[in-house]
């Protein structure tokens, strides 16, 4: 344990926290996105879906807490990374360009924040009801098709989403580096894995929405 | 001959309030040196009783790191894999106005206008960046085998001149590339074995104390680097930190370490 913490002491420990964090919740989101565009064959299919997740019982409770856990240690290293690297350049240049960094690259921190304030909307929406016009528990394909008729919402989605694919883009790409992996040999393949995984989840999620938006989710 | 407007930082002192002044380069030959061209209008302001714009400068060939300056937001300017020293003017037109600044890190404060404080670097060096040699008379020069492949990567890395351009371009003001170049060239090494887990631990740990930031792989410090280490030695250095984690036994006591 002595280790651990003094892994995480370091900033190098901090991104072996991100990296190891962020892959449980690429998993989750792998997951998540298989079982939502079940919608598309049938709404009823989320239903029996989600009734077969409550089933689980403790497993299921295990399982949001894993992920809740995820999230925080994910984002309190991005918050102290951040603030690391405020703290290292107190005087701005007057000029500064960039010369490779990637848009994924440079948009990780508004955008993670982005992503975090969709969670809890995203949950408040879907899983409490609170921000739901008309919510029936259980009902869960019909309160996501009712949910997205709401044309700002699904459009916010759709928004949401393309961050979420940028984000795992470079988390992806990243999370090889940080746990030692970069070779010429792979790169390209790493590259590839970034990039499909990021357009397969985000993509994925965006179809729901997007279909709301463009009428043919009823 | 070229006219160029500079824009210079200027800082009396480490404490003092620095600010942006302009200057008029005249009669600026294509074929100087950036720092060629910042003697000349040092003279200029000699001649004209004004105090001269410091800079750090040694060999003047691109091999000693000393000359560091963010030229129109990049470290050592627009080109590829060339220090300041040896920039040409022809990477400029006539009538360019030209932003000069010094590394911005808190690492490096300001000593005076263009110059920091670098030494952040040495103790990083000093906390790892070395290997035990032994004592008694010398070994044949080939009793140590070091295949090709790796004597290249180690060489590379070696190539790492200290300058601090990877932090200056960092948007985190990073001092990874730096760090894991020094702990790369020895790490790759058969001699720089004994030492390897207690080096990455130590000089990480000094990085991190330095307040350098942390890497979110812009990359941007490789494409800055006037040697073109590259970030490969950050994904080397990130596996050695887990690896010396899992395998550290801690501090070995004098008695036992000597030889």
């Amino acid at each position: 344990m002595n280790r651990l913490f003094a892994l995480w002491g370091t900033t190098v420990g901090k991104k072996v926290a991100m990296a190891a964090t962020g892959i449980i919740l690429i998993l989750f989101l792998v997951s998540h996105m298989i079982s939502n565009v079940l919608i598309f064959r049938n709404p009823e299919h989320l239903d029996s879906y989600a009734a077969w997740l409550r089933s689980l019982g403790p497993a299921l409770w295990i399982a949001r807490g894993g992920l809740l856990a995820a999230v925080v240690v994910h984002v309190i290293a991005a918050y102290q990374l951040t603030l690391l690297a405020r703290r290292a350049r107190p005087v701005a240049y007057a000029r500064h360009e960039y010369q490779v960094a990637t848009y994924a690259s440079r948009t990780m921190r508004w955008g993670g924040l982005l992503l975090l304030v969709f969670i809890i909307f995203h949950i408040l929406h879907f899983t409490t009801g609170t921000f739901h016009p008309d919510f029936r528990p259980g009902e869960v394909g019909r309160n996501v098709v009712i949910g997205f008729q709401v044309t700002p919402v699904a459009v916010f989605y759709v928004v949401v989403m393309l961050f979420l694919g940028l984000h795992l883009s470079h988390g992806i790409w990243s999370a090889f580096q940080t746990f030692g992996l970069n070779h010429p040999s792979y790169n390209r393949s790493r590259r590839l894995l970034a990039w499909g995984l990021a357009i397969l989840v985000a993509g994925g999620l965006a179809t729901i929405p997007a279909a709301a938006i463009l009428g043919y989710l009823k | 001959m070229m006219r160029l407007t500079l824009r210079v930082w200027r800082q009396p002192g480490p404490d003092a309030r620095g600010e942006f002044r302009t200057y008029i380069a005249n009669g600026v030959s294509e074929h100087m040196s950036f720092l060629e061209m910042l003697d000349v209008v040092n003279e200029d302001l000699l001649v004209r009783g004004d105090e001269p714009i410091a800079f750090d400068h040694d060999c003047r060939e691109g091999i000693c790191g000393s000359c560091a300056l963010m030229i129109n937001g990049l470290p050592h300017g627009p080109k590829r894999a060339t220090t300041a020293c040896q920039l040409h003017m022809r990477s400029f037109r006539d009538g360019d106005t030209i932003t000069v600044e010094p590394w911005r890190a808190r690492a490096f404060p300001v000593l005076r206008d263009l110059i920091v404080d670098r030494s952040a670097f040495d103790r990083i060096i000093a906390s790892g960046g070395f290997v035990s040699a032994p004592t008694g008379s010398a070994q044949d020069a080939n009793a140590i085998l070091v295949s090709k492949d790796r004597s290249d990567l180690a060489m590379d890395a070696a190539a790492c001149i200290g300058c601090g351009a990877c932090v200056a371009a960092c948007p985190n003001g990073s001092a990874i590339l730096f760090t894991s170049a020094k702990v790369a060239h020895l790490g790759l090494l058969p001699q720089g074995q004994p030492e390897r887990d207690r080096r990455v631990l130590g000089m990480v740990r000094q990085m991190d104390l330095e307040e350098f930031g942390g890497c979110t792989l812009f990359e941007e410090c490789e494409a800055a680097c006037p040697k073109e280490i590259s970030v490969e030695n950050i994904a080397r250095m990130n596996r050695d930190v887990l690896r010396a984690t899992l395998r550290d036994r801690g501090q070995v006591p004098v008695e036992v370490a000597g030889g």
